[in-house]
């Protein structure tokens, strides 16, 4: 039990995709000048990884090694489409937003890295857990980094006004370079930074 | 025998992933098409200046202010119109784009012209297309009905760069386009986005000048051109008003 736990929250910190495997680092910059994009884009990454995860593990001893990467893409690829496709139909704004960054997590290391790396070694309960658990642990990151940007980059947080309107009257502005690429990876560098102490110490 | 299993694993896997995929497709299409007619009208209803309250069916609201539709061909006759039905007709689901690439290649072409009553006026609404730095810029323009002021225009991009170019969507730029002329004594000069501060013109020159974002004047040329390229082809429609 303790073991599937740690499945779930390894990928929080200490295994983490994006600030300890440096995976998914280009569609972390991406879709995080705002929370809500940020929170759609995890949620869509966490479910590709779990079901791709626990379908390639249902079908592991039946898959041809020879063929078993261009089996882990059909999955993959036809997992995303589904999602972008929810995602058109019921969260259009935000589809908008995301634009091709869904189609993108086709090539989401993260998720192939999983797939080839566990789910085709492990059972389909832990590799579910181990897809959840990664998707969160690249979803923590998105949404610190996105909490950030929007809140000194447009003053607000899921598009309310938390900045108050009193401190613009004194002078405070909205830092611009906060919504560009850059500032993303500058705080996903802060993250590591913070974070590697606490490895070292292992 | 090995390569007999891998030919059989794979075409079955295909088989399958097809039959799924067309399958969501297929039940999710009518809810995508919703969704982009319903963006559709909310430009159109924004660019015509009416009161769009918070969660209101945008489709009933459209149906009820849509005065009509029409087509107009390059000589400013009218082609077609229609006052029902509106999201089947051709002014409402055809590509501007194509409209333009026939113009510029010598052939005949139609350009719609949609009437919607926001409460005050009848606003003529038309829609716009053009280049923007990274990819294609559209929008709409609403004009009074005897096509001399700006009523509101909405822009929309595919990927101008955020916090600048893409500032195009904003209230704050779009909201200097009300009550603009296109004509200076007669004459068709469009809106102009400029650059250097609209208030250091003369008087005459800023009732159709606009302030361009700072940052962002490739964009800002881009709406610039789009106003007069495609108002530009409306001309003899307007003329005739």
């Amino acid at each position: 039990m303790s073991k599937n736990l740690e499945l779930l929250t390894a990928p929080l910190r200490k295994a983490n995709p994006v600030t300890v495997l440096i995976l998914g680092i280009c569609s972390a910059l991406a879709v995080t000048a705002k929370l809500k994009p940020a929170l759609v884009m995890a949620l869509s990454v966490t479910v590709v990884i779990a079901l791709s995860n626990l379908v390639i593990s249902l079908l592991r001893k039946g898959i041809p090694s020879k063929i078993r990467i261009i089996v882990q893409l059909i999955v993959i690829a036809t997992l995303v489409i589904l999602v972008d496709q929810f995602l058109k139909a019921f969260v259009y704004d935000v589809s908008k937003q995301l634009s091709v960054f869904v189609g993108l997590i086709i090539t989401n290391c993260i998720v192939m890295g999983r797939l080839e790396a566990f789910a085709m070694a492990n059972g389909p309960w832990e590799s579910l857990l181990d897809g959840i658990g990664n998707g969160l642990g690249y979803g923590i990151i998105l949404v610190i980094v996105a909490f950030f940007r929007e809140l000194f980059g447009s003053g607000t947080l899921l598009g309310f006004q938390i900045i108050p309107e009193g401190l613009y009257n004194f002078g405070y502005m909205n830092n611009g370079l906060m919504i560009l690429p850059p500032m993303a990876l500058i705080i996903v560098g802060v993250i590591m930074w913070l974070q590697k102490p606490e490895e070292d110490k292992k | 025998m090995k390569d007999r299993y891998i030919f059989f694993y794979i075409t079955v896997l295909t088989v399958i992933v097809a039959a799924l995929l067309s399958a969501a497709a297929l039940v999710l299409q009518p809810f995508q098409e919703a969704n982009v007619n319903n963006e559709k009208m909310m430009n159109i209803l924004q660019a015509a200046n009416v009161n769009i309250e918070e969660g209101a069916n945008v489709q009933d609201l459209f149906n009820k202010d849509c005065v009509k539709m029409m087509l107009v061909n390059g000589k400013g006759e009218v082609v077609e119109e229609t006052t029902e039905n509106y999201q089947k007709f051709a002014a409402f689901t055809m590509n501007l784009k194509d409209e333009l690439y026939k113009r510029d290649n010598g052939q005949d072409f139609v350009l719609p012209v949609i009437v919607i009553n926001n409460g005050k006026e009848n606003v003529n609404v038309l829609p716009l297309q053009g280049a923007g730095l990274w990819g294609p810029i559209w929008g709409y323009i609403g004009m009074t009905s005897n096509f001399q002021n700006v009523v509101g225009v909405v822009f929309d991009h595919k990927s101008e760069t955020p916090g600048l170019g893409a500032e195009i969507t904003t209230d704050k730029f779009r909201s200097q386009f009300q009550g603009k002329t296109i004509f200076s004594n007669g004459e068709f000069v469009s809106v102009d986005v400029v650059k250097g501060g609209v208030a250091k013109l003369s008087a005459d020159l800023q009732k159709h000048s606009v302030d361009a974002i700072s940052g962002g004047t490739i964009t800002s040329q881009g709406v610039n051109n789009m106003i007069e390229n495609v108002l530009g082809s409306y001309l003899p429609y307007i003329e005739k008003q």
